[in-house]
């Protein structure tokens, strides 16, 4: 038996069939009896329902709690409208990353961070050795469940349970007080699929309510449940960095191509910022690339590149694509050495296999 | 769950088959094995004419999701291997003891056979395997 923190969702998932593994302390279905590339294809023409309610929320709030986090975060927040999101990096002063997550605004002093599970803790208390000012943090990860309904169909099907508008929610952009089958809910028009989509927090009381409104209002819309390994593929096929293989404190946001999210020249110092200057101004020794596979073999994490004759690199994920019908990878590479459709080699037990570089993201979803 | 047991076959502890014929063995993945990897996108072959060793890794078969040896349940030589994988590895899973055998084998020891379960052996030991 495999052992775990439930989350509020766990029965249904035992009721769809799903195979439960341990991830990051939580049991979650990594994949349901129609399989992982069914399920990456239903999120990618139709709907699928995720249980992520193993992210960490903690709660932002005080007078000073957007001077603080601008201390803390990489992108600028002063961007950052009420009822808006926001993706970025969180570095150790080295440039490391601790962990990349959304700031949503609920209001000018009150935010809520979602953060991975696997760094719930260790955020929470780097948030909290670095705490200044008028600001309250609280752990609410315990309190929240979360789903995230990914694919085209999603608005319609969120639709269909409330009779507040849905359409009006902009990319990263939220509504914090949904009523959604009678129950308030955060909804944010965000995720982690390339998909069009939304992800719903929620009480852990209303968490098995909702599922069941958005299972009968999806039937509709070949609404199907999908697991941990679909949303891996998913955002590799999106090019969406995976802390622990895109970012990790070994790692910084630059190499990983996140620039955009990296305000190097915001107002507000905030940590990492002089060394993360410092590398931009040096040169980075490698950058993360997509490769797809030439030759038949599966790319996988930890897999070395080169050319004829040198070590280019490290693979940092890398699978099957179902939506495109190829083996893809995204690599760090010495990025001084390679270009854009060079051809290179990927080491699988002791033996060569071709691979190009190719563009990111994979796919881009075209409406 | 239940996983498909074909009587007349041998099995291993690794979830392989065997099946015994005139000119040697046929070898192939278990419905068990295949159902806890899923979808299986690539298999790596071993050479026609190898030399296998019971017990040793004669094959990789991955799937989406992982990568996982599959151990050759004898000792011998490779005498043909099972061509349609390369385009259609997928066969794995839909038909594990039919169309989706991997290669098979001459061997010389008849005692290797021994160590081998057979369909009421192996279906308990799945059993036990689940209960894990």
């Amino acid at each position: 038996m495999v052992e775990g923190r439930k989350t509020p969702f766990y029965e249904k998932h035992l009721a769809q069939g799903g195979k439960m593994v341990n991830y990051s302390g939580w049991l979650l279905p990594v994949q349901f009896p129609q399989g992982l590339v069914e399920e990456v294809v239903n999120t990618r023409k139709k709907v699928s329902l995720f249980d992520v309610s193993h992210m960490g929320e903690i709660s932002v709030r005080g007078r000073e709690a957007e001077s603080y986090l601008q201390k803390m975060v990489t992108n600028d927040l002063s961007r950052l409208k009420n009822n808006a999101v926001m993706y970025s990096p969180v570095c150790y002063p080295d440039g490391g990353v601790v962990d990349d997550i959304l700031v949503y605004r609920i209001t000018n002093d009150n935010f809520l961070l979602v953060v991975n599970a696997a760094n719930a803790d260790k955020d929470f208390d780097w948030f909290l050795e670095n705490l200044s000012g008028d600001v309250g943090l609280d752990n609410l990860s315990p309190d929240y469940a979360q789903l995230a309904l990914q694919g085209p169909e999603s608005e319609k099907v969120l639709q269909s349970l409330t009779s507040e508008t849905v359409a009006d929610i902009g990319t990263y952009h939220f509504k914090s007080n949904l009523d959604l089958a009678g129950a308030k809910c955060l909804v944010s028009r965000t995720g982690y699929t390339g998909e069009d989509g939304f992800e719903v927090y929620c009480s852990n009381e209303d968490a098995s309510k909702i599922w069941d409104a958005i299972w009968e209002a999806g039937q509709k819309y070949s609404l199907s449940a999908a697991g941990l390994g679909a949303r891996d593929v998913l955002r590799l096929e999106a090019s969406m960095p995976l802390y622990g293989h895109e970012l990790s404190s070994d790692l910084n946001p630059l190499m990983a191509g996140l620039d955009r999210f990296v305000a190097l020249e915001k107002a507000v110092s905030f940590n990492g910022q002089e060394a993360l200057k410092r590398q931009k101004q040096e040169g980075l020794t490698r950058k993360l690339f997509g490769l797809e596979m030439v030759d038949r073999g599966v790319p996988r994490e930890g897999y070395s590149v080169g050319d004829e004759d040198r070590e280019l690199g490290w693979i940092s994920s890398g699978s099957y694509s179902p939506t495109l019908d190829k083996f893809i990878a995204m690599a760090f590479l010495d990025h001084k050495a390679v270009q854009l459709n060079d051809q290179v080699k990927v080491s699988i037990r002791s033996r060569s296999y071709g691979a190009r570089i190719i563009r990111m993201p994979f796919y881009r979803r075209d409406y | 769950m239940n996983y498909k047991v074909i009587d007349g076959l041998k099995y291993t502890k690794k979830h392989e088959w065997v099946r015994l014929e005139e000119s040697g063995a046929v070898v192939g993945l278990c419905d068990y094995a295949q159902d806890k990897l899923g979808e299986i996108v690539f298999v790596e072959l071993p050479d026609e004419g190898a030399q296998l060793e019971a017990g040793k890794s004669a094959a990789v078969i991955e799937s989406v999701k992982a990568v996982a040896d599959l151990y050759s349940p004898l000792t011998g030589k490779v005498t043909g291997v099972n061509e349609e994988l390369l385009d259609q590895p997928e066969l794995i899973n839909s038909d594990p003891y039919g169309e989706g055998w991997v290669f098979k084998m001459d061997f010389n020891d008849e005692n290797e056979l021994i160590g081998l379960m057979d369909k009421e052996e192996y279906e308990k030991f799945i059993v036990e395997e689940e209960e894990k």
